[in-house]
């Protein structure tokens, strides 16, 4: 993992110094709360329905036990005794006060962490496949340039102040775990033809009103040319992205406007006139980065694990448990471990303090001191021994994370909705956690199979519904809350965006709407299809005639 | 305007003259991009210096004929929030090698001293009521930069701490593959 020094570290004091500085001044009431607005925007700091909320970047989602440890005190000595971790990779604390804030950003920077650009009109946390580095799949560990990015976009002088704001992915991998094609820049590590790494690069993806996919703008860009190209994406974008209408000026607009043709030219003939080499950093910095990300040290085991064996075959749950949630590691006899944070009838992505010091003891102890969390707001293990597998799974059912439902109809993503924002049209925790009960038999979410649930609470799009297979949306009409449903959408390799199925319904009647939805596939799969696939097979129609039939 | 240039107030000696406005035989003016292309050589001509103010909505490219004529360009922020001109003056310094006054005006504040410096900017139109220690506090609040390429007085990681290897850009690839741990 990357490990700040000396510069790293100065750094970010003094923006949390400047930071202290800010809330001084807003709380002796030099600045208003409308000039202090910006300012704590970009330092992650809201103000919700109820209190601030205060998100805290995990850079493309990595932790160490010890940063995993600082979270959980903080999440006791600030907040309510939980954090909640979101689909950006980041974690969200829902009740701090202004005056402590300060303090909570050095308790960060203790263990290397802040809240640099988790919101604001500027360049936000890279996101990246939260297994790098342990996937067989994978061309090149994304890391590295993941890191790269963090560095470069934090208190970018020029692109500090976008039409909007804007979120970079990259992956390395051939499954796309990192929904390259909703953000506004993604990258792909691929090879060329002769065999070299280099990287794809997609440009104006986005969800909110106007969901769009990324266009290439880039088959193949050398890496050592990464952020040079990078900052004439930008620049064009700076330049030209829309202002005059805040839901007109992410770049997925300006993209759409000009073409992809026209936006690719524009993009082109800036990166031209940019001297490379004196932006991209020196070789050498490169291979200091990298350096922090090589393998930890394995043993040398067989891949196949007798214990392992023997534990699945006796104990079933356990069985269950190792089928969904963990996952194939490039190195013989590891695993990747998913750990779910989504209990039956829970709230998707929230951990307790103490979930969070069991989780990092597990990664101390188990996994080389590693933790990631997900975009779909669940936490990894990235590098664990097979045999040490039941005992890490008897851990976490005793901390109540021993779910078995990875990737299953249960692990759905929702955003906080009208429980917490100010901006929310409905409630989606409780829709999520209503749906949750409903299909929560563990035999019958498995005989359902791979199903993403994904539930926003207003048209903003943070719960990811356009890349849910079945995707809810929570308006509001004359005081009622309703409920839009859209399937087919989906943030892999096969991006898509869902499609409306028609009419919304009440939040009494959206989880038997669901559940028909639900019903309808298993009646009409064929062998071994799965919920996309059959929705990409049947279209629409049977599931509207159910749905509309019954209700 | 107050005027701030090297940390510390100073007198403007620049006249702002609007697109009809009449030009004053001497002295130094600014004007709109308008009536420097429609009067360019009457304005070159004249004694005293010539500026240009640009919309944020403007092209660069559209004075990088006149450069060497133009002594000031100044760019506006409308709002603080609308960062077009940052975008602007990193064009015109970089791309155009711009060497005169860069000034920023309208919206201007502290806290963004520190952008404005590093994207090349050394002049700053300020609010009236602007305190010169909150602004240079402000300014220095960051003394590092991780971006590359950068004007002003932030340090970046390899002025910080020269490192011995030789730099050459365009082999990153190819040094980052041979030194990649195995
Ligand atoms: C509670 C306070 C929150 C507020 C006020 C808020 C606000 C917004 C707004 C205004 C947008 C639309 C931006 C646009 O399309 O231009 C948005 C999009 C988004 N937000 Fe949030 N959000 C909040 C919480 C969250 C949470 C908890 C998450 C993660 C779980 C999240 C993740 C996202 C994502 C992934 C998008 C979609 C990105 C895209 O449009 O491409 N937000 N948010
Ligand atoms: S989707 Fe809407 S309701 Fe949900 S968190 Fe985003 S802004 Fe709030």
């Amino acid at each position: 993992m990357y490990r700040y020094d000396e510069f790293d570290t100065t750094f970010v004091r003094q923006r949390v110094d400047q930071f202290r500085d800010q809330v001084d001044r807003r709380v002796s009431g030099e600045l208003t709360e409308e000039q202090f607005r910006p300012l704590r925007l970009m330092n992650g700091l809201y103000l919700q329905l109820h209190a601030y909320m205060l998100r805290v970047a995990v850079p493309y989602g990595t932790l160490n036990s010890r940063q995993m440890r600082k979270l959980a005190f903080i999440a006791d000595e600030y907040d309510k005794g939980y954090g909640h971790f979101t689909t950006r990779q980041n974690i969200q604390y829902n009740w701090p006060k202004l005056p402590d804030v300060p303090n909570i950003l050095d308790h960060l920077a203790d263990v290397e962490m802040h809240a640099i650009q988790t919101s604001g009109n500027c360049i936000r946390n890279v996101t990246a496949d939260q297994w790098a580095g342990a996937a067989g799949d994978e061309v090149e560990d994304p890391r590295p340039y993941a890191e790269l990015m963090r560095q470069w976009s934090s208190l970018h002088p020029e692109f500090s102040f976008l039409p909007r704001k804007f979120k970079i992915a990259v992956t390395g991998a051939a499954s796309d775990r990192a929904a390259i094609a909703y953000h506004d820049i993604g990258l792909r590590l691929t090879r060329s033809a002769n065999g070299e790494i280099g990287f794809e690069v997609l440009a104006g993806g986005g969800m909110g009103r106007t969901p769009m996919l990324g266009v290439t703008v880039r088959d193949w860009l050398p890496k050592d040319e990464l952020l040079a190209y990078l900052e004439a994406i930008m620049r064009v974008y700076n330049l030209h992205g829309r202002r005059d209408n805040k839901y007109k000026a992410r770049i997925k607009i300006l993209v759409h406007e000009l073409g992809a043709e026209e936006f690719t030219r524009q993009v082109e003939e800036e990166y031209k006139r940019i001297d490379a080499p004196r932006v991209m950093p020196p070789a050498q910095e490169l291979v200091r980065i990298k350096d922090y990300f090589a393998p930890p040290v394995y043993e040398d085991l067989p891949d196949q694990s007798p214990e392992l064996a023997r534990c699945m075959s006796d104990d079933a749950d356990f069985a269950q448990w190792v089928d969904r949630n963990v996952v194939a590691h490039k190195q013989p006899g590891y695993a990747i471990v998913n750990i779910s944070l989504k209990p039956v009838g829970g709230v998707p992505g929230d951990a307790s303090s103490g979930q969070m010091r069991a989780v990092a003891d597990l990664a101390e102890q188990k996994s080389h001191d590693e933790i990631r969390v997900t975009h779909e707001q669940n936490l990894v293990l990235p590098h664990v021994r097979k045999s040490d597998l039941y005992g890490v799974w008897q851990t976490l059912k005793t901390h109540g994370l021993a779910d078995a439902n990875i990737g299953l109809a249960t692990d759905i993503i929702s955003c906080p909705g009208l429980d917490y924002c100010a901006l929310a049209t409905a409630r989606s925790i409780p829709i999520s956690q209503d749906i949750s009960r409903r299909l929560g038999d563990i035999s019958r979410q498995r005989d359902i199979g791979d199903l993403k649930i994904k539930i926003s609470g207003c048209i903003n799009a943070c719960g990811h519904h356009h890349a849910g297979h079945i995707g809810i949306l929570g308006l509001e009409k004359r005081g009622e809350e309703y409920y839009q449903i859209t399937l087919g959408g989906s943030g892999d390799e096969t991006a898509s965006i869902g499609e409306i199925i028609g009419p919304g319904f009440s939040s009494e009647t959206v989880t038997d709407a669901v559940e028909t939805i639900v019903d309808t596939y298993v009646g009409l799969r064929q062998d071994g299809e799965t919920f996309l696939d059959a929705y990409r097979r049947l279209g629409p129609n049977p599931f509207k005639e159910a749905v509309y039939a019954t209700h | 305007m107050p005027l701030i240039k090297d940390g510390q107030f100073v007198e403007d000696s620049w006249t702002v003259l609007q697109q009809d406005d009449e030009v004053p035989p001497k002295g130094d003016v600014i004007v709109p991009l308008e009536r420097y292309l429609s009067d360019t050589d009457e304005l070159n001509r004249r004694v005293g210096r010539v500026g240009v103010a640009l919309e944020n909505t403007a092209d660069p490219d559209d004075i990088a004929p006149y450069l060497n004529d133009i002594d000031l360009v100044a760019l506006t922020f409308p709002a603080f929030t609308d960062g077009r001109a940052y975008s602007q003056a990193r064009q015109l310094r970089h791309h155009l090698g711009f060497g005169g006054e860069l000034r920023a005006t309208g919206n201007v504040l502290a806290d963004q001293a520190g952008f404005l410096k590093q994207v090349g900017f050394d002049a700053f139109e300020v609010t009236p009521n602007q305190s010169i220690d909150i602004w240079v506090k402000a300014s220095e609040a960051v003394t590092l930069a991780y971006q590359r390429g950068y004007d002003g007085n932030r340090k970046t990681r390899d002025k910080l701490r020269p490192s011995p290897l030789p730099q050459h850009p365009s082999d990153c690839a190819a040094v980052a593959e041979q030194s990649a741990p195995a």
